[in-house]
Parts: C-alpha cells; structure tokens; sequence
C-alpha cells in the first residue's frame, strides 16, 4: 500500500527545470577549473502531465469505491469519500496526477477492482 | 441465516436454500462468454481514443493479467462454494466458511458477476436506482 506522504512527495517532484552537473573537467597535470554543464528540462520532457479519472459506475457500491481509493491510494477515509462523492455527484473525479508510467500502474490497479479508470493527458 | 466472523473467516450458518443456490451462482454469473456488452464493461478501455499506443500495449500486456486475475478469483470463490454441493434439500443448517485470505478473491467475483449481470440485462440507471431506494446505506456510485 502506498501511504498518503509518498504520493504527496511523488506530487511535489520538481517541475519546470532542473539542473544536472554533467561534467567536471580535471587534467593529468593541472587541476583547471570544473567546466559545469548545465541541463534544463521542461516539465513535458519529464512527463508529468498525466491524470488518473475515475468515472460514474451505477453499478459499483459507494462503500466500495470508497474502500478501492483507500487501497490503492492509501487516501484516508474521508479524503477517499470526497473523491466517491464527486465521482457519484458530478460523474468523474481526478484521483492522482503525475508520471504517465505511475498513473498507468494506477489505472491497472483500479481496473482491477473492475472500476471505471482512464487515464488522460492534463493540456 | 447466520453470519459469524470466526478467527479464520466468515461463518454463514443455516443457510437458506435460494440464497444458496444463489452464492452457487456466482462464478456463472460473472461470465462474459457471449456478451460483448459485458467484456466491454469488465474489460474497459484504459484511455481515450486518441491514446492508441497506450490502448494497444495495454492490450498486449495488461488485459492478459487482468484476465488471470479475475480467473483466479473466480476459481477460489467456486472452490470455496464446495461446501455447498449436494442436495438443494441439505442446505439447510449447511454452513459455508469464507477464509479470510479469500475476502478479496470474494470481493472481485462478486463484483464481476455484479457488472457483468448489468452489462448483459443492459439494465438502466432507474432499474439500478430501485435497488439504492430499497437498500439506501449501499447505494451505487
């Protein structure tokens, strides 16, 4: 189970830029000064712009789905029946957002508990 | 009908005849042979149209695990409806032992069979909101 801090840290992974120290140059004979290189990456190469939805079930038990997003979430109860409400309420609800590789993991782990979950690409 | 939580699982004890058969129901009713309405539905798309490249590899190598997954919880709740093979006329005072470990398997069969008798009765959202009026702390999302 992941619990709630994981998923808030995974949600604050930085975005924008980043800096990465590529190449610190030394000779044999002197020590020059280190030739830093630096490498931005924009929040689109690093793939963050994906979103778990979960959509209207008239099937699935409110009970149900709220338990699903406690599990595979690690939501609290309340935070878990805030999303079902809004599923249940206004027809789909955003559970989680991020790298596309973990919202597909999560969009396997809810199709799993037969809910219905896609997974869409945020403009 | 009694429902006792022992220190291995659930107890249904005294089971009435026609709920029994129906729990004996429950890996036929969650079969999706003939009914593409219901593979539609235990087997959903996991994005939209546009997203081809995700559809096709999740094709490939998600649906097949999901396929076992609902096999094999399928396969544990009608082993576990073994006990309650034999003559409808001995049900009564049978009892049916749920193993803790098996809740999930329980709960994922039930589910299937759930969505897949929707699926294939094609029932509407008002036939579905009849049974949330008569049963209002269960409702449906």
């Amino acid at each position: 189970m992941i619990c709630e801090g994981g998923l808030h840290r995974l949600d604050r992974e930085p975005r924008g830029s980043i800096t990465v120290v590529s190449t610190i140059a030394v000779t044999s004979s002197t020590l020059t000064d280190p030739t830093i290189e630096q490498q931005n990456e924009s929040e689109e190469s690093l793939d963050l712009s994906w979103q778990v939805v979960v959509h209207n079930d008239p099937v699935n038990l409110m009970t149900y789905v709220t338990m699903v997003f406690q599990r595979v979430f690690g939501y609290p109860r309340e935070k878990a029946e805030r999303h079902m409400l809004e599923v249940h309420q206004q027809g789909r609800s955003i559970l989680w957002s991020g790298v596309r590789e973990r919202a597909e993991l999560y969009v396997q782990q809810l199709h799993g508990y037969l809910l219905l979950a896609t997974m869409e690409k945020v403009n | 009908m009694e429902i006792c939580r022992r220190k291995d699982g659930l107890e249904i004890s005294e089971l009435d005849p026609f709920l029994a058969e129906l729990l004996r129901q429950i890996p036929a009713s969650s079969s999706i042979e003939n009914s593409p309405a219901a593979k539609r539905r235990i087997f959903s798309a996991p994005a939209g149209d546009e997203h081809k490249e995700i559809c096709a590899e999740w094709k490939l190598y998600v649906l097949p695990e999901l396929e076992r997954l609902f096999r094999s919880a399928t396969e544990t709740v009608a082993a576990d409806l073994e006990q309650l093979s034999g003559n409808e006329k001995t049900f009564a005072n049978r009892s049916l032992l749920i193993p803790t470990k098996h809740a999930d398997a329980w709960l994922n069969a039930l589910n299937q069979a759930r969505l897949t008798i929707a699926a294939r009765n094609d029932f509407s959202d008002g036939e579905l909101a009849i049974t949330i009026d008569r049963r209002s702390d269960q409702g449906a999302i």
